[in-house]
């Protein structure tokens, strides 16, 4: 949702003064703090995908995405920055840690955390990342946001672009959360129906010995794979 | 000159009460549960009833030794303290006290979702925390922490964005601002579901099923020693503090007082959350610890439906009343 609403912020706000009283070579404060920004997010960004311990990488992307809430608020979007921080670092890194503790997550290097599909990887990302820096520059050439003036990013100016210009893009998003929503409780509860066997906590009544470890009922992972289905909701909700 | 003067004014102000409140809350809550369970509690530290016990309390932490286990991720064990703290200091900053604005740290335009999104990042601090410690006991309070967060965020987002419907805005001090004493019936339901989770979020009992002492040994803390030790508890009476300013602010009217609020509006702020927080001591004594599977359900089954139809209550009164 924040890319969207974020152009559409800043397609509705931005004051499209004349270029040529912008320099690139006189940065304000402003400019250089959001450059510098910019360099602390990419390097968070690569340390991400390139560190070898599993949790040090989902905890760099809370630095990337922590980053990109920042530079939110140097464009003066405030409401797109909390957002921004609500949902990505509060909530989709907690569930991305949740996920890694439930399976795998040893302190040290992962061995098995290299990928022989690194090139492929690589050269994916940089075609995207060319493709989307392309896209923006290529609409936004002329357009600069006024940084004195009032907030152009102020829940206010965000909720009523939003909703007057962009209502149709929000709605069928919407419908595709929905979508999510509704396909995990199917997922689930047909998993559920699969099983059938014993009750998870049960345990045979002499209690002598769970000679036989079965993963699939370890409480532990009942748990997760229930509460996996719950944050999709959750994701779903929002 | 003047503007730096006073921004540097609030922020010393706001540290100082995110210093001191925890602390305040802390003797109070040694003094109501021993006389709920009918003993004395601390009585001599500092003379008068035990006063200085939390700061007697404090000195032993300093004084001992601060251990990271061997097999601990050595960085983020040590780092994990200062991430579940610093939020809520950050929190703090945006709780009006008073009407107008010289009663609030700062002004933020977004300020629900400013504070509700802060708060969801201390839990990261335990979830380091869990990970980090190599143990199985820390490792479970994790998990039971990030699956808690991901069950009660949920409601407490929705009654916080019907008070956002009600008032119009998301600007806590323009919240306070557009307040009617009628609000109090209108969201009392929102209000209730917001505490709960609020509670929930704080892993305070009877919600402390990730920390469970009896079970797996103070969960995500168990490795923690010395002064950690000490921050994490004192987030976690700071997020007590922030839990019932924000209640205050949200849904009681903040510094709304029935015999006019000129000049004393920050003593009705701080009464009525002195008396939630009253409430979540009490909450505390009486009630004993929620199993996992019955936490899950109750915000799932009982809270998010019951948010939705505060939602929806406020929705039809909104467009009724225009």
């Amino acid at each position: 949702m924040s890319p969207a609403a974020a152009a559409a912020t800043a397609a509705h706000s931005m004051t499209t003064a004349a270029a040529e009283s912008h320099g690139f070579l006189s940065p304000t404060g402003v400019e250089i703090a959001f450059l510098l920004v910019g360099l602390v997010t990419f390097g968070a960004a690569l340390v991400t995908v390139t560190t070898k311990q599993l949790v040090h990488a989902a905890l760099w992307l809370v630095v990337t995405l922590g980053g990109i809430a920042v530079e939110y608020l140097l464009l003066t979007a405030e409401f797109i920055a909390w957002v921004q921080v609500l949902i990505y670092v509060g909530s989709v890194v907690v569930l991305l840690l949740f996920g890694l503790m439930l399976t795998k997550a040893p302190i040290g290097r992962s061995p098995d955390a290299d990928s022989g599909n690194r090139w492929a990887a690589l050269a994916v990302a940089v075609a995207a990342a060319a493709a989307l820096v392309w896209v923006v520059v290529d609409a936004f050439r002329a357009t600069w946001i006024d940084l004195g003036g009032p907030a152009a990013g102020s829940t206010e100016a965000t909720g009523a672009s939003l909703f007057q210009n962009w209502v149709l893009p929000f709605e069928a998003l919407s419908v595709l959360l929905l979508a999510a929503l509704v396909g995990a409780i199917v997922l689930s509860r047909k998993a559920k129906t699969e099983k059938s066997s014993p009750p998870v906590n049960s345990r045979p009544a002499t209690g002598s010995s769970p000679s036989v470890p079965d993963s699939r009922n370890h409480p532990v992972e009942r748990n997760g794979s229930v509460k996996g289905t719950e944050s999709a909701e959750q994701e779903g909700g929002r | 000159m003047n503007d730096a003067l006073d921004v540097a004014l609030r922020l010393l102000i706001v540290f100082v009460v995110f210093l001191t409140f925890p602390l305040i809350v802390g003797q109070t809550e040694h003094k109501v549960m021993a006389h709920m369970q009918g003993r004395l509690g601390p009585m001599y530290a500092g003379g008068f009833h035990g006063w200085a016990q939390l700061v007697a309390d404090g000195v032993k932490f300093a004084q001992k030794e601060d251990v990271v286990p061997a097999g601990a991720d050595r960085r983020i064990f040590q780092l994990a303290p200062a991430v579940a703290l610093l939020p809520y200091l950050l929190v703090l900053l945006a709780i009006p006290i008073g009407p107008g604005e010289g009663a609030v740290g700062e002004v933020i335009d977004a300020g629900v979702f400013f504070v509700l999104a802060v708060m969801g990042v201390g839990v990261l601090g335990s979830l380091m925390a869990g990970w980090a410690s190599a143990n199985k006991f820390s490792l479970l309070g994790g998990l039971r922490t990030a699956a808690q967060l991901l069950a009660y965020e949920l409601p407490m987002l929705l009654t916080a964005a019907s008070v956002a419907m009600a008032a119009g805005t998301v600007s806590l001090p323009g919240i306070l601002d557009a307040f009617e004493w009628w609000w109090l019936p209108w969201q009392i339901v929102g209000a209730i579901v917001f505490f709960v989770a609020g509670l929930a979020e704080l892993q305070r009992p009877p919600f402390d099923m990730p920390v469970a002492d009896s079970e797996i040994i103070f969960g995500a803390y168990t490795e923690y020693t010395g002064l950690r030790f000490a921050l994490f508890l004192l987030a976690e009476y700071a997020g007590i503090i922030v839990l019932c300013g924000l209640t205050t602010v949200l849904f009681l009217g903040g510094w709304h007082g029935p015999w006019g609020a000129d000049g004393l509006g920050w003593v009705w702020t701080l009464l009525k959350a002195a008396v939630l927080a009253f409430i979540v001591i009490w909450l505390r004594v009486t009630y004993p610890r929620l199993r996992e599977d019955q936490l899950q359900r109750l915000s799932w089954t009982l809270l998010v439906p019951l948010s939705l139809a505060q939602i929806a209550l406020t929705g039809i009164v909104k467009v009724v009343i225009q």
